[in-house]
Order: structure tokens, then sequence, then C-alpha cells
């Protein structure tokens, strides 16, 4: 490892904020990237899963009826 | 041969079995980009030594070559998916050409931030109008462009040709980022890696450096096939495969 400290580290040399703040924005975006479609597929299907439920329900409650 | 390659085409055709192919590459190509991204990340901050001009701010390089490289690389994605809806009206390449807009638009974000806090210690400005920042600038108002044009159209046929030609227009910006540094004398330093002749980086920098620069890419191409996946089950919800798919995942 180049730096001997974790001070040395976290500052480099004074230019440890540029450094980490660069880093730091970089992971975020790249989570935020990967999280938002693995979000957007999970709640569509689970929006369509509670759909065709409720469909199922109407078209059960309906035949009970007609009987 | 040419009839392999035909039914690939074919298959890519498929929503269900682009579905499903896309689940099995990302179930081993993400985890494995997430790793190389870690040990890249961690190489180029802890393991390697600082530049004799610039010091530690250099190793913002690590995350900003990748990101500018891949940035550009994803607008010939686009452009070329775009170009495809147009001439053959293939659906998957219209799916592909919305998928990769808001990729590109968070790689060449990535790629501006870092940069301009890497001119702060470096040159002493976040920001100039010089012609490579500025026409990376316009790369990412041609993805935001893209994005926003598609959600714009209530027609969903006209909004994917109208993304396409935006797109291939677009692509006059292209050489104009690559050359920049080249035709206009700027703050910007030109590539130190070359395909032809010496590379101006020291080996034990390039090597993390083209590790970064790998992972970037198919991290991409995993953000690419993630956006694809939820915009495929958002265009076949009538489909009796995504139907399935949505009972599994709703538990009855």
């Amino acid at each position: 490892m180049y730096f001997d400290s974790l001070h040395a580290l976290l500052t480099m040399d004074g230019h440890g904020a540029y450094v980490w703040t660069a880093y730091g924005v970089t992971i975020l975006v790249i989570v935020a990237a990967l999280c938002a479609p693995l979000r957007r597929r999970r709640r569509f299907l689970l929006q369509l899963g509670a759909e065709l439920k409720r469909a199922q329900g109407v078209a059960v409650g309906s035949t009970r009826e007609e009987r | 041969m040419a009839a392999a390659m035909w039914s690939f085409f074919y298959k890519l055709g498929s929503p269900p079995w682009l579905y499903a192919i896309s689940g099995v590459i990302l179930r081993w190509l993400l985890p494995g980009t997430l790793l190389a991204l870690a040990v890249g990340m961690v190489w180029g901050l802890l393991f390697t030594s600082p530049d004799f001009r610039q010091g530690n701010s250099y190793r913002i390089i690590y995350i900003h070559v990748p990101a500018a490289v891949v940035a550009l690389a994803g607008y010939y994605v686009m452009a070329l998916a775009g170009a495809i809806s147009l001439v053959w009206r293939m659906k998957m390449a219209d799916v592909a050409m919305k998928a990769a807009a808001p990729i590109g638009a968070a790689f060449t974000f990535i790629a501006l931030f870092t940069g301009a806090v890497w001119g702060k210690p470096t040159w002493g400005t976040w920001w100039v109008w010089d012609a490579r920042i500025t026409s990376m600038l316009i790369l990412l108002f041609l993805y935001l462009g893209v994005v926003v044009l598609y959600e714009a159209f209530d027609n969903k046929e006209a909004a994917g040709k109208a993304c396409a030609v935006l797109s291939l227009v677009g692509m006059v910006n292209i050489p104009i980022v690559y050359k920049s540094v080249d035709w206009w004398y700027s703050l910007h330093q030109p590539a130190s890696i070359k395909f032809t002749g010496e590379s101006t980086i020291d080996s034990s920098m390039l090597y993390p450096l083209l590790l970064m620069i790998a992972s970037f890419y198919t991290l991409f191409f995993c953000c690419l096939l993630l956006n694809i996946r939820a915009e495929l089950l958002k265009r076949e919800a009538r489909t009796q495969w995504v139907k399935k798919l949505a009972r599994v995942v709703g538990g009855h």
C-alpha cells in the first residue's frame, strides 16, 4: 500500500477531499443506475400480479353469484 | 454459420428469449463487474504511486477516463440501435435505444463531475468552456434529450422515430469529442493511452486503468440489460409469459 497511515490515505496530501468526493459520487451514481431498473421491474411485476389476482377474484365472485 | 447467425438475430427479436438469456448473463456478469470495480478502485486509490506532477489528485483518472470512454461508446450503441429500429423496424432495437439513453447520461455525468473535481486542484478551476468539456456537455444533453423526447410523445412509435433521428444527428458530436484535444489547444490533456505508438503512462498506472475501463464497459452492458428487461416487461404486459412471471413474483 502506498499510504503509511489512515490519515495519509484520507487527506492524500491535500487532495483527499477532491479524490474522495469524485469516488463517492461515482459510486452513488453507479448504485442508482443499477437499482433504478431493478426497482422499476419489481414494482411493475408486483402491480401486475396484484391486478391479476383482483381480476381472478372478480371472476370467481361473479360465477358464484350466477349459481 | 450464416444460418446460426440468422437464428441468433431471430431469437434477439423474441422478448421471452431475450428476457431469459439476459437474466442468465446478469447472474454472472453483474457480480463479476462489481468485484472488478472494487478491485480496480482499491488498486488505483491505495496501491499506485502518485503522479510526479499532479500528486494524488490524478487518482481520479481511474474513474474519469473509463466513464468518459464508455459514455462515448454508449452513444454508438444508442445511435446504432436507433438506426436499426428506423430502417428495419425491429422493436427490440427501439427498446435498446431507449434503455441506453439514461445510462449514457449517467456515465457522461460521472465523466463531467469527476473532471470538474479533478480540475480544481490541477488547473485551479472547476470548469472551462474548452472544446472537450463543452462537447461532453453536449453529449450529456443529447442523452437527456432522448430520455425526455421519448416521454414527450403519447404515440410511442413516433417517439421511437424522433429519438432515433435525434441520436443519429447527434453523431456529429462524437468525432468532435474525440478530436477536440488535438484540434484546439486547451487545458485538457491529450490521450495517454494510444493504440498506435508508445503510451505515455507508466505500466503500474496503466494496468489498474485498463481494468477499470473493462469493468466500466461490462457495467454499461449490465445496466443496459437491466433497463431492457424492465422495458420488455412493460411492453409485453398483456402476454402470457409476463403474466406468469407476475403471478410468481406476486406470490400466488
